[in-house]
């Protein structure tokens, strides 16, 4: 019990901004270490984002490399696997584990780039619509309650279809259709902070309008956005993974998990392997993310923590 | 305050949670009809990619494409408002008969998935709640993670793969027994169960917390007369609105699972009538199911309303 009112202080302690930016990321990084499930998380996303950016090194073959003679090769476990393709070969005889290996820069461009124009887009839409309040927040706030109980993956599918196979679509896709959770969030806590005593005291001390936004609205905000950018993030890799399925995400030339899957679902009864191992790896960046996610919500908001118990 | 007034204010709050309704659906149907036309050119769109000049010109004019845009969107409102949304072009039939035959199977699959999750989530939560850290309330908490993290559509095809290949336990596709719905309502209901069995515990948690209990505790109440009274009936609160808004997501999501397992539903005409590039078969499903997810909120929205007197008057 003693304990956890220790890490109760040291979680409060983060928000403090009396301390320096190094001694928060020591704290941040014990913090990190007394929740396994979280350095799991931690290791699960390193490993994505190395295989994504090392990828021409650490994979054995080129993924687009065709060899008939050697396809549906099965895993190295198998009798008849081997070591030279540990995760066995798809119809066509191309390498699975370097395809995998190549297809988590899909999904981190993805997820990355399309967070980044949803958290943009909706930081602006919710900070000025929790800031002008009074009519416009109103319509703002049930316009966007109102899109989010929208099927999303219909509407995404729908999209997609029209829009065509290409990386940047895929991108556009979510980052558009994503940006109103943030501009809910981003909202809530603008209108929190306006009601706080800081922001308050801050104008009547004479601060001026960068001030205000950059000493005291901005890091206010990054703990909250950061957590929901993971869950988003994790999210998109998901839906990107479903649309390949189908056929929709990127070119069927570009190795991406969803498109290994899409080819290895042919093959099923024979051959589970092919659609096997890019399910597991999104399934891993899905667990990797989520507990990262789960993570950063208890160090950056201990007033989360307090409630959740 | 007075009986009429409250009357008057749950109205008012039913009245414009409709009015909220109506207008996003009529947003929907305009993004149907700007998405379909947002290439520049929606007979190049629905027409295969060989069709000859002179077919997509006929086409485009039998469409009605050549009209000014206006003219165009003031005949797809009319059509949509008494559900006509034209022929599909595969079947040249009206396509929203088509969408209407699909619903029965998928309104079964998201009732199984549902039912499932809640026989299975509630008392694993409930069990969690009240006693953090024991071993039901770990399975649980695993549960719930995995069916976050786990896609639906690799967990389908592994499902198959041993209980329908392997195990002959049940038929991999299609709907023609009772238990083909097995396989695909588990795959539906994991992810549901996971978020109910999450929000349960969480909501026992904090009930059991408040102050209303520790006086229930205090004047003697016996636990169990606590339990069912007190704290079960505030846990239902939020589990009304949790149900309603994924019963909703679940006919809305469906599109992966019906595919896999070849279930005739909304979800896989969806996928063939895209393969065909079947614009407006498309539209039909894309707003009768934004129609039937909407009314499906709003019924949530009202019995949240009837159930926690709080919401109705903010």
């Amino acid at each position: 019990m003693a304990n956890r009112e220790t890490t109760q202080r040291e979680a409060d302690s983060l928000l403090d901004v009396e301390r320096t930016f190094k001694e928060r990321v020591a704290y941040a990084g014990r913090f990190l270490w007394r929740d396994r499930s979280g350095v799991i998380g931690l290791i699960l996303f390193l490993v994505v984002v190395g295989a994504a950016v090392f990828a021409v090194h650490i994979s054995p073959y080129d993924p687009l490399e065709q060899n008939l003679r050697e396809n549906k090769m099965p895993p190295f476990w198998s009798a008849e696997g081997s070591w030279d393709h540990p995760f066995g070969t798809d119809n066509l005889g191309r390498d699975s584990f370097s395809r995998i290996v190549y297809g988590a820069r899909v999904s981190l461009t993805v997820g990355f780039f399309g967070v980044l124009i949803a958290g943009t887009l909706g930081m602006v839409i919710g900070a000025v619509s929790g800031y002008a309040g009074g009519r416009i927040d109103a319509a703002t706030m049930s316009l966007i309650n109102l899109i989010l109980s929208l099927p999303y993956l219909l509407f995404v599918v729908f999209i997609a279809s029209i829009l065509g196979r290409s990386l940047l679509n895929v991108v556009l896709i979510f980052g558009i259709t994503d940006s109103p959770i943030f501009a809910r969030v981003t909202r809530g806590e603008v209108l929190r902070m306006r009601e706080s005593g800081y922001v308050e005291s801050a104008i009547s001390a004479g601060a001026r309008w960068p001030r205000i936004i950059f000493d005291h609205i901005l890091p206010n905000l990054i703990g909250p956005l950061i957590t929901l950018a993971t869950f988003e993030m994790s999210a998109m890799i998901f839906y990107e993974a479903g649309l390949g399925f189908l056929g929709l995400s990127v070119p069927p030339t570009i190795p991406s998990w969803g498109n290994m899957l899409a080819a290895g679902r042919k093959y099923l009864q024979q051959y589970p392997w092919i659609a096997a191992f890019p399910g597991l790896a999104i399934m891993f960046t899905s667990l990797g993310m989520n507990l990262l996610g789960d993570w950063l919500r208890d160090v950056l908001d201990p007033r989360l923590r307090r409630a959740r118990k | 305050m007075s009986i009429a007034l409250k009357e008057a204010l749950v109205q008012r709050y039913f009245l414009s949670k409709v009015i909220q309704s109506i207008v996003l659906l009529f947003g929907v149907l305009l993004l149907v009809f700007v998405m379909v036309r947002i290439t520049g050119d929606p007979a190049a769109l629905m027409m295969p990619r060989e069709a000859s000049q002179e077919h997509v010109e006929a086409f485009r004019e039998k469409m009605g494409f050549n009209d000014p845009v206006m003219v165009q969107f003031g005949r797809f409102i009319s059509g949509a408002i008494v559900g006509d949304f034209g022929n599909s072009l595969h079947f040249k039939t009206p396509a929203m008969p088509l969408v209407l035959q699909r619903l029965p199977a998928t309104v079964q699959l998201a009732l199984a998935g549902l039912v499932m999750a809640v026989v299975v989530g509630v008392p694993l939560g409930l069990v969690g709640g009240f006693n953090p850290g024991s071993l039901v309330d770990s399975l649980g908490r695993f549960l719930a993670l995995l069916g976050q993290s786990v896609p639906n559509f690799w967990l389908a095809l592994i499902l198959i793969l041993y209980f329908a290949v392997r195990l002959r336990w049940f038929p991999s596709f299609g709907r023609d027994e009772l238990k083909s719905v097995v396989l695909p309502a588990f795959v539906m209901g994991l992810p549901v169960m996971g978020q109910i069995v999450r929000l349960t515990r969480s909501a026992v948690l904090e009930i059991r917390g408040e102050d209303f209990i520790r006086t229930a505790h205090s004047k003697g109440l016996e636990p169990r007369t606590i339990y069912t009274k007190h704290v079960l009936r505030n846990v239902a609160i939020p589990l009304v609105s949790v149900i309603g808004v994924q019963f909703g997501y679940m006919l809305g999501g469906s599109i992966y699972i019906e595919i896999i397992f070849s279930w005739p539903g909304m979800g896989q005409l969806l996928e063939q009538a895209i393969g065909w590039r079947d614009f407006p078969l498309v539209q039909a499903l894309a707003v009768f199911t934004s129609l039937v997810v909407l009314g499906l909120n709003l019924l949530t929205d009202m019995a949240y309303a009837v159930i926690d007197p709080r919401i109705r008057y903010g």
